[in-house]
């Protein structure tokens, strides 16, 4: 659906991105990591026809975005960080004249309207200002202004930015909604935001696309070094000798005790599950949970931001 | 067209949703009642024709001050608040954001300037009117107020704050009003070329005596194409920024 090649854009000597190359399928949800200031929001306002790359080329089901940005328009929507609204207009107004903006036809936006407060729980909020709204329903209305012309492409630029646990949880539960409707490109800076939302994830360090890839990818192409929690009864100290003995076990910790189940974290060199419950039972262990360790996508992170930091350091000592 | 008539809609509204429209409204009205009062019916033994020519005269400045005010916030305020994205990621062409905008300015304006027209009718009171002479200096006042907002809207696309659009548009108008004084140490032709540019000077007096030259409907015209092309340039231009 979306081709990018050599992308590169520039503000005044300074490189914002350099040679991004990346593709998205359709129907794809992907997630855009990258530190503050890394090139997440330039990218993503090029790929809105928003800016103008400095080289390179964005293709959109076929048609170029340079030659062609006004039918790109038509296939996107985008929220950027600060959803663009107008306080002294009610949700109604506000996301009809979205609509006509966004092309959609002057029958249309009644039911359009509908349908994009309907997806996104506005229905309720249909003549109420918009500047007398919660912080997370504006972001809402910013989402529903980015649907409201059912475009096959979404852009949302830090959905969840400044949102309380509770809005991010239903904000989390709105974009998990739009899954299957919509081909969806999430920037966030927020590790458990994309890891709970996205199939394939795409990091971008200083202006870069330092990996792409599912989580999963990442985690085996970096090797990254995987906890696993397991819950269980029996023989503690067999089923750790046990564990121990495995080659690619690296480390096994004993956690807290749950509810009179002991805790080991075990790590490995990968997702090695199978291998870890089929050894436990092998020593008498009784496993009552085993799950993956939640941050793992925060090590990748801040291993390829690591990478590449330390990186640019010996670039400088060498320069 | 219809993009154009959208947004010129919705920017309308905004002037009456929010106080900045109703107080800019009741500020010229206010200052041009004053000043109608003060000069035009203040002085005794008065034709009614030169009642009629100053109420013209001090007009078209409130009416280039309240020009000002109205477009600074046209694209300054939407880029202050982040709506200009809504726009600018919209299959919309940014002539005719730069249109929509203006036509609400200008309708705004319109509206405003028109509702003085009251003043000139108690002149019927105790004295004539030619009807002609009042049409032709309230289209002096739209020509120049449309002339002045253009400049304003081409203010408004530079600037990244209202107030500092303001500026820069107050100091293009004042820029145009005065080039006039150049004449007097320039040559022929260019005192000639300085002349004409002049934005009150030689193009806006006709109009207070009810005379419409075509020539001073083709500058304002043309001041008002020449600033919105301007304006249209300078929002494509933020594309590559």
């Amino acid at each position: 659906m979306i081709e990018v090649r050599g992308l590169t854009k520039y503000y005044g000597d300074h490189a914002a991105i350099r040679q991004l190359d990346f593709d998205i399928a359709s129907g794809e949800v992907i997630g855009f990591l990258g530190l503050n200031g890394a090139g997440k929001t330039t990218t993503l306002k090029i790929l809105s026809c928003i800016l103008l790359p400095t080289a390179g080329t964005v293709v959109v089901d076929g048609v170029d975005a340079l030659s062609n940005p006004h039918e790109i328009r038509k296939r996107i929507g985008f929220l950027p960080d600060t959803p663009p609204l107008y306080n002294e207009m009610t949700v109604g107004e506000y996301l009809t004249f979205a609509a006509r903006v966004r092309g959609v036809a002057r029958r249309g936006t009644a039911s359009a309207v509908a349908a994009a407060e309907e997806k996104t729980g506005l229905v309720h909020k249909h003549k109420e200002l918009v500047g007398r709204l919660s912080h997370g329903y504006r972001q809402r209305v910013g989402v529903a202004q980015a649907l409201v012309h059912n475009p096959a492409l979404l852009i949302l630029d830090e959905p969840t930015s400044g949102l309380d646990p509770l809005q991010i949880v239903e904000m989390r539960n709105l974009i998990k909604g739009l899954r299957g409707q919509h081909t969806l490109l999430i920037s966030s800076h927020i590790l458990a935001e994309i890891s709970q939302t996205c199939d394939r994830l795409l990091v971008i360090q200083a202006g870069e696309i330092v990996r792409q890839g599912t989580e999963e990818q990442l985690a085996t192409s970096m090797g990254t070094r995987v906890d696993v929690e397991i819950d269980l009864e029996g023989d503690t100290a067999q089923v750790v000798e046990k564990l121990r003995a495995l080659p690619l076990v690296l480390n096994v910790a004993t956690g807290p005790q749950q509810d009179s189940l002991a805790r080991l974290v075990v790590t490995t060199d990968g997702d090695h599950r199978p291998e870890l419950v089929a050894a436990v039972v092998a020593a008498g262990g009784r496993v009552m949970r085993v799950e993956r360790g939640r941050a793992r996508l925060e090590k990748i992170f801040l291993e390829l931001t690591k990478k590449k930091e330390s990186a640019g350091t010996q670039e400088g000592m060498l320069s | 067209m219809n993009n154009v008539l959208t947004i010129a809609g919705r920017d309308l509204g905004a002037y009456f949703r929010t106080l900045s429209g109703y107080v800019i409204f009741a500020l010229v009205l206010m200052i041009d009642g004053l000043l109608f009062n003060a000069f035009a019916l203040g002085e005794p033994d008065r034709r009614s024709a030169d009642v009629l020519t100053k109420f013209f005269y001090f007009s078209s400045g409130t009416t280039m001050v309240a020009s000002v005010l109205i477009s600074m916030r046209l694209l300054a305020e939407e880029k202050q608040t982040g709506t200009l994205v809504l726009l600018t990621s919209s299959p919309l062409r940014d002539r005719d954001i730069i249109l929509g905008k203006y036509l609400s300015g200008v309708t705004f304006m319109s509206m405003m300037t028109l509702a003085t027209v009251y003043m000139p009718l108690l002149i019927l009171v105790h004295g004539k009117i030619s009807w002609g002479h009042l049409f032709s200096g309230y289209l002096g006042l739209l020509l120049l107020g449309g002339a002045t907002l253009a400049i304003g809207t081409l203010g408004s696309t530079l600037a990244r704050t209202q107030v500092l659009a303001a500026i820069i548009s107050g100091v293009m108008v004042v820029l145009l009003l005065t080039c006039w004084l150049l004449t007097r140490v320039t040559d022929y032709p260019i005192n000639e070329v300085v002349l004409e540019m002049a934005l009150y000077h030689r193009h806006f007096t006709s109009f207070t005596l009810g005379i419409v030259r075509i020539a001073d409907v083709l500058y304002y015209g043309m001041v008002s194409y020449v600033a919105l092309f301007l304006a249209i340039r300078s929002l494509e231009a933020r594309r590559w920024r």
